[in-house]
C-alpha cells in the first residue's frame, strides 16, 4: 500500500458514449413512438458499441503497458461484482414479476382466497398456469413448450458450457496457453448453439405454439425472461470471444488475467440465470 | 469504559500540497473540453452539483406553476391536462435531476477527501455517470413540447394510467429514465468500489466519517433497486408498445403488480435520497457543538437497519390497493419498526447537542432545522403507516406534507448544509454570512408556510394531483401558495451565497471549522486539483 496511486487519464470516450446513448434512446422513442427515426437509432446503437469497443481498447492497452497497479486491479473486481449484482436485480424483477402472477394475480381472478373477488370481473374464468386462457379478450397460447426437448438441450448446453470455461480458466491459471484457447473456443461454439437453439424455439414458438408477446402474461413472462436471458448469452459470447482473441495475442498471464476472470464471472451468472428460467418458466 | 467514538484522524506527513506534485498529472484540456473530459472527482462534484441546482429551478418552476393555480380555487391560469404535466414533472425533476445528483456530488467531492484517496476508484466511469444525466434530462424535458405533452400521470406513473391512458410521449420518458439509472448504478459501483478499495492506509471501516457510511449504504441500495426501477418501466415499455400484458387483467396480468414493482423500487428510493443527509448532518452536528458525535457506533448499525427494512415496507404505499389482511398488518408492522432506528439517529443528535458549545453558522442552522423538521415529517409517516388511519389519509394532501416535510426541510436542506459546511474546502472562501442567515430564515419559514398547512388540509380531504378544490381549503391553500413563493424566490439567495463565495470572500483556512475533525480539513483550502497523490498515513488518535 505504498507509492503513489495510479490515476487513469482523461479520456473522451465517456462522454462520447454518453452522447451515443442519447441518440440511440432519441432514435428508439422516434422509432417506436412515430414509426420514424430508424436511422437515428441504428446511428446511436452504432456509436455505442464504437465507444465500448475503443474504450476497452484503452483500457486493454493500459493493462498491457503495466499502467494498473494491484489496487486498481481490487478496483475493477469490486466494479464488476456490484455490476453483475445489479443484472441479478434485473432479472429478480422479472422473477418477482412470474412468481406474484402466477400465485396472486391469475388466481385471484380465478376467485381464489381472500381477494378473489377480482372474480367478479370475469365470472367464466377458471385459473390455470400455464394460463392458456386469459380472463379477457386476449388470445393465450395454443399449448406450452414442453421442458425436456429444446430447453433441457440448453440446459444441458449452458451447464456444461460452464464446465469448459472452468477448466479453461484452470488451464489459464497452470500457463497452459493452448489448451485454454481450446476450452474457451469451445465454450464460445456452446454458447452459439445455445443462441441458435433458443433462435429455433422462438420460431416454434410464434409459428407453432401462438406463444407471442400479445399472448397473455404467459407470453409475457415468458418473452422477457427468456429473452432479456438471450441477450445476456448473446453480449456474453462476445465477451468471451474477445477474450479467444486476447489469448491469442497473448495478452493473459497465468497471475495476472482479470479481463478474463470477469469475462467468466458473467458467464456463470448468465449460466445461474438460466437454471431459475428453467425450473421456473419451464418445469414447474 | 470510553464510549466508542470516531476516532480524531491525524496526517503524519502531509503529502497532499498542490506544489511539487502537479508533474504526474498531465495538463487538462482548457474550456468546455475539460469539463467534457474530466476524470477528476472534484470537477466531475462540480458537474453534479451545477447540473443539480439547474434541475432543482426547472423543478421549482414546475411547483410555481403548481403552486400557482392552486392559490385559489377554480381554474385561473392554466388546463387541468397542464397542470397534470406539471405536477409529475415537478416530482420527477426534484427526484431524479435535482436531490438524487446533489447528494452523488457531494459524494464526488467529499468521499475521497474523507477517505483519503486519490480520486473516484474508476474515474472515466465517474465521467460517464454524470454526462449520461444531462442527456437523459434534456429528453425527459423534450416531452414537454411533444405532441400530446409530458408524462401526466404523476411521478409514480402507476399503470394503467401511464401504460393504457398516458401520452404518446411516456415512451421517451421511459427511456430517458432508463438513461437516468443506468447513470445511478454505475455512479453506486464507483462509490462502493472507492469505499471499499481506497481508504487510506489505517482507516478501518468504523473509522470512516458518517457521510462516508450512510453513503456506502445508499450505493447498496441503488444497486439494488435501480435495477427493478428499469425492469419496470421495461414491462410498460412492452405494454405500451408491444402488446403484452403484464399490467393488464385482461391478459392475465395486474395492475397491482406495477405498483408492487415500482414501490420495491420507491421505497428504498426515499431511503437513497435520505441516508446521505443523515451523514451529513451526522458530519455539521458534532462540529459546531464543539463534541464528538453522540454513538458512533449505532449511527452505523442504525443506518444498515433502516436499508434492512427498507426492502420490507415497500406494500405501505398501497393499503388501498386491497391487499391480502395479513399483507397489511407485515407492511403496517415493519413500517413502523423503522421508527426505531431513526429515533435512534435523532437522540444521538440530540444527545450530542446536549451540553455542547453551540455556535449557529449556516451549516448549524440548516442542520439543526433538519433535526427538528426531519422529524416533523417522520411523525407523519409514522401515522400514515397505521394501516385503517392510512385508509383516511391515502392520496390527501396529509400526504404531500408528509414527504415534503422529509424532502425539503429533510434532503434539501441537509443539502444545503452540506453546501455551507464544505463551500469553504471548495473555494477558500467563508460563505457571506449575513445572506446565508437570511437566505436561512427566509426557507425555514417558507417552507413552513408551504407544508404545513397541507397537513389541515389534507386531514380534511383535500385530495392529491388535482387543479381545482373545494371552497373550504382555500385559506390553508392561500398560505401553502404564499409560501411557496416565499420558498421559490429564497433560494435566488442561495444562488447569490454560492456564486459570491466562488469570486471571493473570507479567507478560509485548510480546517475551516475550529471543531471540524474529518480528513478533508487536513487538506488546505481550496482543496488542489489533486489531493492524497500519495495515500496519508490515516492514524487513530488515543483518548
Amino acid at each position: 500500500m505504498s507509492g503513489s496511486y495510479y490515476v487513469p487519464a482523461s479520456s473522451k470516450w465517456p462522454a462520447l458514449g454518453s452522447l451515443a446513448v442519447g441518440v440511440l434512446m432519441a432514435g428508439t422513442g422516434m422509432l417506436l413512438v412515430h414509426g420514424s427515426g430508424s436511422p437515428v437509432m441504428v446511428i446511436g446503437l452504432a456509436g455505442v458499441l464504437a465507444v465500448m469497443a475503443l474504450w476497452f481498447r484503452d483500457v486493454v492497452r493500459e493493462s498491457r503497458q503495466g499502467l494498473y497497479d494491484a489496487q486498481m486491479d481490487r478496483s475493477f473486481r469490486w466494479g464488476m461484482g456490484w455490476f453483475i449484482f445489479s443484472e441479478v436485480m434485473f432479472f429478480a424483477a422479472f422473477f418477482g414479476a412470474l412468481f406474484y402472477v402466477r400465485n396472486f394475480a391469475v388466481p385471484w381472478l380465478g376467485g381464489e382466497g381472500e381477494k378473489g373477488v377480482a372474480a367478479l370481473l370475469w365470472p367464466e374464468f377458471t385459473a390455470h398456469w400455464p394460463l392458456l386462457n386469459p380472463p379477457g379478450d386476449v388470445a393465450g397460447p395454443r399449448e406450452v413448450l414442453s421442458p425436456w426437448q429444446l430447453p433441457l438441450v440448453n440446459t444441458l448446453i449452458l451447464v456444461s458450457s460452464s464446465i469448459t470455461l472452468t477448466v479453461a480458466h484452470e488451464a489459464l491459471k497452470e500457463g497452459y496457453r493452448a489448451t485454454c484457447r481450446n476450452w474457451l473456443a469451445g465454450t464460445v461454439l456452446l454458447g452459439l448453439c445455445f443462441i441458435v437453439i433458443q433462435g429455433v424455439e422462438y420460431y416454434e414458438a410464434y409459428a407453432h405454439y401462438g406463444i407471442t408477446l400479445e399472448a397473455g402474461i404467459y407470453g409475457a413472462t415468458f418473452f422477457i425472461l427468456t429473452g432479456f436471458h438471450g441477450l445476456h448469452v448473446i453480449i456474453g459470447t462476445v465477451i468471451l470471444a474477445t477474450m479467444l482473441a486476447r489469448i491469442h495475442r497473448q495478452h493473459f498471464s497465468p497471475d495476472h488475467h482479470f479481463g478474463f476472470e470477469a469475462s467468466a464471472w458473467y458467464w456463470h451468472f448468465v449460466d445461474v440465470v438460466w437454471i431459475g428460467l428453467f425450473l421456473f418458466v419451464y418445469v414447474f | 469504559m470510553a464510549p466508542k467514538v470516531p476516532p480524531q484522524p491525524t496526517l503524519e506527513q502531509s503529502t497532499t500540497a498542490a506544489a511539487g506534485h502537479g508533474h504526474a498529472h498531465e495538463a487538462p484540456p482548457k474550456g468546455l473540453m475539460r469539463w467534457l473530459l474530466t476524470t477528476n472527482h472534484k470537477e466531475i462534484g462540480t458537474l453534479y452539483l451545477i447540473f443539480s441546482l439547474t434541475m432543482f429551478f426547472v423543478g421549482g418552476i414546475f411547483a410555481m406553476v403548481v403552486r400557482a393555480e392552486l392559490f385559489q380555487p377554480g381554474l385561473q391560469l392554466v388546463q387541468p391536462e397542464f397542470f397534470n404535466q406539471m405536477t409529475t414533472m415537478h416530482g420527477l425533476i426534484m427526484v431524479f435531476a435535482a436531490v438524487m445528483p446533489a447528494f452523488t456530488g457531494l459524494a464526488n467531492w467529499m468521499i475521497p477527501l474523507q477517505i483519503g484517496a486519490p480520486d473516484m476508484a474508476l474515474p472515466r466511469l465517474n465521467n460517464f455517470s454524470f454526462w449520461l444525466l444531462p442527456v437523459a434530462f434534456t429528453l425527459l424535458l423534450s416531452t414537454l413540447f411533444m405532441p400530446g405533452g409530458a408524462p401526466n400521470f404523476g411521478w409514480t406513473f402507476y399503470a394503467p394510467l401511464s401504460t393504457t391512458y398516458g401520452p404518446p410521449s411516456t415512451t421517451f420518458f421511459i427511456l430517458s429514465l432508463h438513461i437516468a439509472g443506468i447513470s445511478s448504478i454505475l455512479g453506486a459501483i464507483n462509490i462502493i468500489a472507492t469505499i471499499l478499495n481506497m481508504r487510506a492506509p489505517g482507516m478501518r471501516m468504523m473509522d470512516m466519517p458518517l457521510f462516508v457510511w450512510t453513503w456506502l449504504i445508499t450505493a447498496f441500495l441503488l444497486i439494488a433497486v435501480m435495477p427493478v426501477l428499469a425492469g419496470v418501466i421495461t414491462m410498460m415499455l412492452m405494454d405500451i408498445n408491444f402488446g403484452t400484458s403484464f399490467f393488464d387483467a385482461a391478459g392475465g396480468g395486474d395492475p397491482v403488480l406495477f405498483q408492487h414493482l415500482f414501490w420495491f423500487f420507491g421505497h428504498p428510493e426515499v431511503y437513497i435520497m435520505i441516508l446521505p443527509a443523515f451523514g451529513i448532518v451526522s458530519a455539521i452536528i458534532p462540529t459546531f457543538a464543539r463534541k464528538r458525535l453522540f454513538g458512533y457506533a449505532s449511527m452505523v448499525y442504525a443506518t444498515a437497519a433502516i436499508a434492512i427494512l427498507s426492502f420490507l415496507v415497500w406494500a405501505h404505499h398501497m393499503f388501498v390497493v386491497g391487499l391480502p389482511l395479513v399483507a397489511e398488518l407485515f407492511f403496517m408492522y415493519c413500517t413502523m419498526l423503522i421508527a426505531v432506528p431513526t429515533g435512534v439517529k435523532v437522540f444521538n443528535w440530540i444527545t450530542t447537542l446536549f451540553r455542547g458549545s453551540i455556535s449557529f453558522e449556516p451549516p448549524m442552522l440548516f442542520a439543526l432545522a433538519f433535526v427538528v423538521l426531519f422529524t416533523i415529517g417522520g411523525f407523519s409517516g409514522l401515522m400514515l403507516a397505521i394501516a385503517p388511519a392510512d385508509f383516511q389519509y391515502h392520496d390527501t394532501y396529509f400526504v404531500v406534507a408528509h414527504f415534503h416535510y422529509v424532502l425539503v426541510p429533510g434532503a434539501v436542506f441537509a443539502i444545503m448544509a452540506g453546501v455551507y459546511y464544505w463551500l469553504p474546502k471548495w473555494t477558500g472562501h467563508y460563505p457571506n454570512e449575513r445572506l446565508a442567515q437570511w437566505h436561512f430564515w427566509l426557507s425555514v419559514i417558507g417552507v413552513n408556510l408551504t407544508f404545513f398547512p397541507m397537513h389541515f388540509s389534507g386531514l380534511a380531504g383535500m385530495p392529491r394531483r388535482i387543479p381545482d378544490y373545494a371552497l373550504q381549503f382555500a385559506d390553508f391553500n392561500l398560505v401553502a401558495s404564499l409560501g411557496a413563493f416565499m420558498f421559490g424566490a429564497s433560494q435566488l439567495l442561495f444562488v447569490a451565497v454560492v456564486v459570491l463565495c466562488v469570486r471571493g470572500g473570507r479567507k478560509a483556512p485548510g480546517r475551516a471549522w475550529e471543531h471540524a475533525e474529518d480528513l478533508e480539513w487536513s487538506v488546505p483550502s481550496p482543496a488542489p486539483l489533486h489531493t492524497f497523490d500519495t495515500p496519508p498515513k490515516f492514524e487513530r488518535s488515543s483518548h
